[in-house]
């Protein structure tokens, strides 16, 4: 209608494209050269982030509205990649079989977060959130660790499987607590509305290992183009009923994820991985667009504190859980350092407490930088420390002269 | 018959694992995205692989064919699969079996025995529900369906042309351990 808004909007859209595709276009960059040093790109979308943010080298002016809602669908499909991972009889076996590993994991991951949390003397809030920031392993990487080494047919894996599965697990109540508690009600509505969430979200949870059979036959369909609008178009729709239930969207996409079974669900991977990558990057920079340089290095010797104290809490956990499934000593190594990277949901956790303590975002940024990057080489080089253990430990044997040495040969 | 050890690995898909008569610990991963890992278990550590081969779909087909051949006939008993009592199972033609080079309905197998062949397996292409008077040739691999004991009589049937199983001169031997 009016010339003048028209154009305005024209080169508002220009721009935004500009930027955004430039942007685009440094993130696959980095993305290559984090695949050429085998490393995970994560860190390096979080520092462009940095990087571009208003007090960074290279400010970016597009709005961040626009970004705001690409960032939050990048969780919304993290969550719900995640949920497709597994089917329910995976989950109930994982469950039943790894119980006792996944309390230990747990007790052990979270704690030094939350703890760290209160030294600062930060809100409970925030340091509950630094405990979800330290007890979340990366399940992306580790996965591929494993697959690149050469170790998913060991007989440590299955342990370290069943703990991520768990931890994942761990996400569907621990997002929806998160949640109720970021509204900042009174203790007694507070805990009703916690009561309420995590019943809601037990009930899904079960409805869809049950009946999820039932809603892949719904989205079946030989075409995928179908597939793919039904499929988002119900993890959209799910997760904004959830976020209007308080529950968490990220929880409603990662039930969609869950329900989803069979070559339904194997279809869909397919599908929503290249737009899991695309929205996820998007959302990595957004996290690091969140963070202001200047406050970064206030907290770097904290996060690396931080990275010492939970690698060495998750060797330990990887150690003791491999040794319950009667793993060896270098079994229970690769079992422990497998486990220490961190990367894709601690950077989703620390995103949700923005509001709650300012520190949280660039201390958790620092740390996935250092835990996804060291995760991987620790993990690569278990296997002369294991050697290394192995042989202190036949010295302390022979001198006690013991019995049987821990490793069975044959 | 060495014991399969199953495992589920979440996320990733299968472990199947047994131990050789030589004693090495081999097994194979199967991922959900239909590759398969070929794994040979460390002598000196014995929860790690000393080897991993990456098979994709058709290198697994390639392999099984290698292996199979006389491993096939050998191992019958452990390749069908039991559904509810149905009994589905392959049953490997040679030039010797008198039912070579006649067509289906000639052994009066459906009508002697309740089984059913479902599929005929020729040079690595499956011909999926042949016709009554489809001809088996020496090296078709039938896909049969029916009972234990249908199957049974089955391969007697189609090997010796009687049913009964007890005309065992003409070459129960080439059966191998049942």
């Amino acid at each position: 209608m009016k010339q003048g808004s028209e154009t305005a909007a024209h080169t508002d859209i220009a721009s935004i494209f500009i930027e955004l595709g430039a942007v685009i276009v440094a993130l696959a960059l980095l993305a290559r050269l984090a695949t050429k040093l085998g490393l995970t790109p994560i860190p390096f979308y979080l520092i462009a982030g940095v990087l571009v943010s208003k007090g960074g080298l290279l400010p970016l002016h597009f709005s961040e509205q626009f970004i705001d809602v690409g960032a939050e669908i990048g969780v919304i499909l993290l969550l719900f990649m995640l949920g497709l991972e597994y089917t329910g009889e995976e989950l109930g076996s994982s469950l039943r079989r790894g119980l006792r590993a996944g309390v230990l994991d747990l007790a052990l991951n979270i704690t030094p977060g939350i703890a760290i949390g209160l030294l600062l003397g930060w809100r409970p809030l925030a340091a509950l959130l630094l405990g979800g920031v330290t007890y979340i392993s990366s399940s992306s990487i580790i996965a591929k660790v494993l697959g690149d080494l050469g170790r998913l047919g060991n007989r440590e894996t299955p342990v370290v499987l069943s703990v991520l599965v768990l931890e994942d697990l761990a996400m569907a109540v621990y997002l929806p607590l998160i949640a109720v508690l970021l509204l900042g009600q009174g203790l007694l509505a507070g805990a009703a509305s916690i009561g309420i969430a995590l019943g809601t979200v037990i009930l899904v949870l079960m409805l869809a290992l049950k009946h999820g059979g039932i809603f892949s036959r719904v989205v079946a369909h030989r075409s995928d183009e179908v597939v793919l609008l039904t499929t988002f178009g119900m993890v959209l729709l799910v997760a904004g009923v959830a976020q209007r239930l308080q529950i968490s969207a990220a929880v409603g996409a990662f039930l969609v994820g869950l329900a989803l079974s069979g070559t339904v669900a194997d279809q869909a991977r397919t599908l929503f991985e290249p737009l899991r990558d695309l929205f996820a990057a998007i959302f990595f920079l957004f996290v690091g667009l969140q963070i202001v340089p200047a406050s970064i290095p206030a907290v770097l010797l904290l996060a690396l504190g931080l990275a010492l104290l939970t690698s060495v809490t998750k060797i330990v956990t990887g150690w003791i859980a491999a040794g319950w499934d009667g793993v060896a000593v270098r079994g229970r190594v690769r079992a422990g350092t497998a486990l220490v990277a961190r990367g894709e949901f601690s950077v989703v956790i620390a995103g949700l407490g923005g509001s709650v303590e300012p520190r949280l975002a660039p201390l958790a940024a620092a740390y996935v930088l250092l835990m996804a990057i060291t995760g991987p080489i620790l993990a690569r080089f278990a296997e002369p420390m294991a050697s290394f253990v192995q042989s202190r430990q036949r010295r302390t044997e022979s001198e006690h002269t013991s019995e049987a040495p821990a490793v069975s040969t044959g | 018959m060495a014991k399969i050890r199953e495992t589920k690995l979440p996320g990733v898909g299968v472990r199947h694992e047994f131990k050789t008569e030589a004693g090495d610990h081999i097994g194979t991963i199967t991922h959900r995205s239909g590759q398969r890992d070929l794994l040979i278990f460390d002598r000196k550590d014995p929860d790690a692989c000393a080897t991993v081969l990456r098979l994709q779909e058709e290198d697994s087909r390639m392999l099984t064919e290698l292996l199979g051949g006389s491993q096939v006939e050998q191992n019958q008993d452990t390749v069908r699969q039991t559904v509810g009592g149905v009994v589905l199972d392959w049953l490997p033609i040679t030039g010797t079996w008198s039912c070579a080079n006649c067509s289906i309905q000639d052994t009066g197998l459906l009508e002697r025995t309740g089984v059913t062949i479902v599929a005929v397996m020729r040079d690595g292409n499956l011909i999926p529900a042949p016709e009554p008077q489809f001809p088996l040739q020496p090296d078709d691999m039938a896909v049969v369906v029916g009972t234990a004991d249908g199957i049974a009589q089955a391969r007697a049937l189609l090997r010796t042309g009687d049913s009964s199983g007890n005309s065992a001169s003409s070459g129960a031997a080439s059966s191998g351990g049942r």
